[in-house]
């Protein structure tokens, strides 16, 4: 799958990082950096993680990567 | 027939059968499409870029892709929207005609267009010494494949690297350096570094923040020269101060340059300041008159803002690439009074050792800095930047949730300096001048370009208006 | 008489169960001064505003009474609650940012890889499983009692190191506490009056429980985040006794009271929408996001009440003087319709759900993605194992505490519990 940050809107709360910290760090208290195209088997926590985002930054793919191929 | 009745007509008909072609297939060009889709656009809509790549984000690159935790063909972008679109990809354009209104690409195909949107953003500069440029360990960072090749050099385990140019990409690959442990020298022409984007009291503390990791800094020098071993492997930099840096790694971080020679005669405002365009993201002529059918979003783009006083911004940033793209894609399916501007307040981010840079507004158009919040020792505060009076610009250290305090304050025009906070003051609270470095003052180049322009001047040339002081 | 306000209105026991039309009244206003002084904003614009607002303290020491009765009343009241020392809900930069970095590597984990709170998620599902088995053989149960309070009271009792067989005691102090506090028309009246020393003795007691506990893991360390608290290596900075003991407090009342609100409002409001209920059951994974729009229609925390302005703040047209006290109401700015379209309805796949459940800024909720995991967990396995449960009470007995909004009980008959 694929997601992006808008790090512009971040505002470092760490909710994405507790609740799927494989996919998403804090380099220090507040810089988010995260894995882009996460494997499909993390989709659920990374839909927790966008949900839970205070600031809904995290956007993710609107198609399942199974319909688009493997583009 | 009434008029508007016509308009309507019209632009219903273009939605349904016009023929949009987007030339630059990355952040502003992706996003610029799927805002067409979602406006109801559905003519053809072609997709050009000289990349083989689907659009990908660029900013992981000097930050977790460096690091060796992401891969490089892992920064592919999500997409939000059903495209249907004839992508043209690994072919470049290489010429507009717009009097027969066709690109050119570079296998000889001509595309023709009814409305164009160029989104071909910014390339690195490159050492400008060609024979040292070609020297095998001399790199620079701008696409997907820039940030494989140097992270594999610095997966190599160099003895050291040298990064030119501590704006911030510079910044932020030697900091990905020291958390790997790898030596690191930065140099810098200005004073400090960042100073081009956030001014010299702040490059201050960007420069002991880059010591205190252990980076080897060294501000006020220029690279005279490169040297390569027999192998053609560099191995050395001479400074202009007399010195020598041994490194086998070298990342000229030198800014860039705007991908806009495929518009040559095309009669276009195109230039190395990029396009110029309205804040509506329609063109310019060369005699500054807006075209009806050529848009320009992203990097490329150079386009007037109403807050700071008209002047032509050339924000090469993430957000503007974003809200760009979709307020030309808006006007590219609209008439008049159906227009939007692009009336973005700029913002962006730089994750560097282990500390999160946030700013809104445009700092290098204040001339005043104050500290309002937090503590400057700890490299946890915020700071507005001021402008007769009126604050312009902020800029936040590990403070991001404050910003948009500092935002709503820039939007409102509102004073400067702002009312202190009501605890956690900053030991100084007086403003001082910002230390932004003479407009023609090399340094790394800002990411924010800020040069004057009347908009009542009738010429058909930039030129930089010298900043009062 | 004089006329009431509508947030005094809002705040009656009378309209615990929906104080939303005195929302919507309370809104033409958005920063409305009360006759105690008090500033109540309830418009989403404004709330954001002010919780970014570096002029606003949360340090209830800092208010400034403008007038005395009620207000004066209150702070007598919460006297004992004053004489802790700040939390991290009642404190201000910088203090609160260091304190609470400290609370997070010990409650999440490393900074590098915070996983304490996700790794609980196995143990979440066995506690709402256990709970809906227990519950296999009746036709009656009260989702409060039974399934909603005994879920995070576990979790926060564990992850902090507070024995589970005391539970009974610090409920009862909790409940007193809590059900003493009253800031509207009521707070005068005598019931609530006879309840104010009860409620100050289960403060109190509540104290030395928690200092107990921290004194016994100061001789001989144990399970759990207090014991590691107590036990820093002080790394990262120290925290003082009494403000750890401020904080566990926080952090055991704050572990539970707003999530039981959530689910028992959850499940009340899904059994109020069959269409949503129904929607939820065929497609489970709508819970993720049904959460947040559950939790945006009804709030669990209504309103914060320790802000004030410490220096003279203008906004929405209105100035709110240096040391006056202000309320988010949260429960309001999540109705608000300039933000968010037809608030009334329950859209479980709301876009754009920015909702202000946990607040925003340096004082968002702490425990959230507990909260969240905690929510996700004992809703979607409701929905999916309970059998045909029907309300048997609408609208369910209210607690009376205003700002931990939520029912006392919610009954339900059901025909039977799945696998
Ligand atoms: C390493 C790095 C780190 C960054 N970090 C940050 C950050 O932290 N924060 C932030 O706000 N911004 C950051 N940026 C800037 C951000 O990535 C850019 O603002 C954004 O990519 C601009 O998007 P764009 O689509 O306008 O241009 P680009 O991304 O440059 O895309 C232009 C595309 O057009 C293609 N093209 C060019 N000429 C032609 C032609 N003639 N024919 C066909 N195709 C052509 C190019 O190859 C390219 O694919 C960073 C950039 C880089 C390189
Ligand atoms: C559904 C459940 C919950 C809701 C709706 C909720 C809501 C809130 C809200 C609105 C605030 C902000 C108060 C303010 O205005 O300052 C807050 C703060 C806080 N919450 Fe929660 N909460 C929940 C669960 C929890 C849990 C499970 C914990 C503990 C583990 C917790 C601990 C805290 C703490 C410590 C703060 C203070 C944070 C600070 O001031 O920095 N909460 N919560
Ligand atoms: S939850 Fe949202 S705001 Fe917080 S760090 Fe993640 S992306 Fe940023």
């Amino acid at each position: 799958m694929h997601i992006v940050v808008d790090l512009n809107r971040c505002q470092g709360y760490a909710q994405c990082v507790f609740l799927a910290h494989q996919i998403f760090r804090l380099s220090g208290d507040e810089a988010l950096t995260y894995e882009p195209n996460p494997d499909d088997a993390r989709r659920l926590q990374v839909q927790r993680a966008a949900a839970a985002c205070p600031v809904q930054a995290i956007m993710i793919d609107r198609q399942d990567d199974a319909e688009r191929g493997a583009a | 027939m009434t008029l508007s009745a016509t308009l309507a007509e019209l632009v219903r008909d273009f939605k349904a059968n016009g023929r949009i072609v987007i030339v630059g297939a990355s952040l502003a060009g992706l996003r610029a499409a799927e805002a067409l889709r979602g406006e109801g656009f559905a003519g053809s809509l072609t997709i050009i870029g000289d990349e083989p790549y689907e659009p990908y984000d660029r900013p992981p690159l000097s930050k977790q892709v460096l690091k060796g935790w992401v891969q490089a063909d892992h920064t592919q972008l999500p997409r939000f929207q059903e495209l249907d679109a004839d992508w043209r990809l690994g072919l470049a354009a290489v010429g507009l005609d717009r009097a027969t209104r066709q690109v050119r690409l570079a296998n000889g195909e001509q595309v023709p267009y009814d409305r164009l949107l160029i989104a071909t953003g910014t390339r690195a500069r490159q050492w400008p010494n060609p024979a040292e440029a070609a020297l095998e360990g001399v790199y620079s960072i701008r696409s997907r494949d820039d940030a494989e090749r140097l992270q594999q050099a610095l997966m190599a385990g160099p003895s050291r690297v040298l990064v030119i140019g501590a704006g911030f990409i510079g910044s932020e690959v030697a900091s990905v350096c020291r958390d790997l442990d790898i030596p690191v020298t930065v140099t810098e022409r200005g004073p400090a570094p960042l100073i081009g984007a956030l001014g010299g009291v702040i490059g201050e503390i960007a420069a002991e923040m880059q010591r205190d990791h252990g980076v080897d800094l060294r501000c006020r020098v220029g690279v005279s020269s490169l040297e390569g071993d027999a192998g053609g492997h560099v191995r050395r930099a001479r400074l202009s101060d007399g010195t020598t840096i041994e490194a086998d790694v070298v990342l000229a971080s030198l800014g860039s340059v705007r991908n806009v020679e495929w518009l040559e005669g095309s009669g276009l405002a195109a230039g190395f300041w990029g396009v110029g365009c309205d804040a509506g993201g329609r063109a310019f002529d060369i005699n500054g008159v807006t075209t009806d059918t050529v848009y320009v979003a992203g990097d490329v783009a150079r386009a007037p803002h109403v807050l700071y006083e008209y002047q032509f911004l050339a924000m090469e940033h993430w957000d503007n690439a974003v809200f760009g793209a979709e307020v030309a894609a808006h006007n590219m399916v609209n008439l008049e009074p159906g227009y939007r501007p692009h009336l973005l307040l700029p913002g962006f981010w730089s994750g560097q050792f282990g500390v999160n840079i946030k700013s809104v507004g445009v700092p290098p158009f204040g001339d005043e800095i104050v500290f309002t919040q937090g503590s400057i020792k700890e490299r946890r505060f915020a700071a507005a930047y001021g402008r007769r009076g009126r604050i312009v610009a902020a800029v936040t250290f590990d403070h991001g949730k404050w910003l948009q305090y500092y935002a709503e304050l820039i939007e409102r025009s509102a004073p400067f300096p702002p009312p202190p906070p009501g605890w956690d003051r900053p030991d100084v609270m007086k403003p001082i001048p910002a230390e932004f470095p003479e407009p023609g003052v090399p340094t790394a180049i800002p990411d924010v370009v800020l040069t004057g322009h009347d908009p009542n001047e009738r010429r058909a040339e930039f030129r930089p208006r010298d900043r009062p002081s | 008489m004089v006329e009431e306000t509508p947030w005094q209105q809002a705040l009656r026991y009378a309209n615990r169960a929906n104080p939303y039309p005195f929302y919507a009244e309370l809104r033409k206003t958005p920063v409305a001064r009360q006759p105690d002084g008090t500033y109540v904003v309830s418009t989403y614009r404004e709330i954001v505003a002010l919780l970014h607002d570096p002029r606003v303290s949360s340090d209830i020491r800092k208010i400034r009474q403008a007038t005395t009765t009620d207000a004066e009343q209150e702070a007598g009241a919460s006297e004992d609650v004053i004489s802790l020392e700040p939390n991290i809900i009642t404190s201000d930069p910088p203090e609160h940012d260091h304190d609470r970095r400290l609370m997070t590597r010990h409650f999440y984990g490393p900074q590098d890889a915070p996983h304490q709170i996700s790794d609980l998620e196995p143990e979440i599902g066995r506690v709402v499983a256990g709970l809906l088995d227990a519950m296999r053989d009746q036709t009656r149960i009260d989702v409060v009692d039974e399934f909603a309070y005994p879920l995070p009271v576990t979790l926060i009792s564990k992850i902090l190191g507070v024995p589970l067989k005391d539970e009974p005691r610090f409920h009862a102090w909790i409940e007193t506490a809590l059900n003493a506090l009253d800031f509207g028309p009521e707070a005068i009246s005598e019931e609530l009056q006879s309840q104010l020393e009860g409620g100050r003795q289960g403060v109190r007691e509540l104290k030395r429980f928690i200092a107990e506990l921290l004194d016994t893991y100061a001789k001989q360390p144990g399970p759990g985040m207090l014991s590691a608290m107590v036990h820093d290596d002080g790394r990262e900075g120290h925290m003082s006794e009494g403000v750890l003991l401020s904080n566990a407090l926080l952090l055991l009342f704050a572990g539970h009271e707003t999530t039981v609100n959530l689910i028992a409002h959850s499940v009340l409001t899904l059994l109020r929408h069959p269409d949503a209920l129904q929607k939820l059951r065929r497609r489970p994974e709508l819970i993720v996001p049904g959460v947040e729009e559950l939790l945006r229609y009804e709030s669990s925390v209504q309103f914060w009440h320790t802000r004030s302005a410490v220096e003279d703040i203008e906004i929405a047209g209105t100035l709110i003087p240096q040391g006056s006290p202000i309320f988010l109401v949260y429960g309001s700015g999540n109705r608000d319709p300039e933000r968010f379209a037809n608030p009334d309805e329950l859209d479980l796949e709301r876009p754009d759900n920015q909702h202000l459940g946990f607040s925003q800024g340096i004082h968002f909720c702490f425990g959230a993605p507990l909260a969240r995991l905690e929510v996700q967990a004992a809703v979607g396995e409701f929905v999916r194992r309970v059998e045909n449960p029907r309300l048997v009470v609408d609208p369910p007995p209210y607690r009376h505490n205003q700002i931990f909004r939520g029912p006392r009980h919610v009954l339900v008959d059901i025909d039977g519990i799945r696998d």
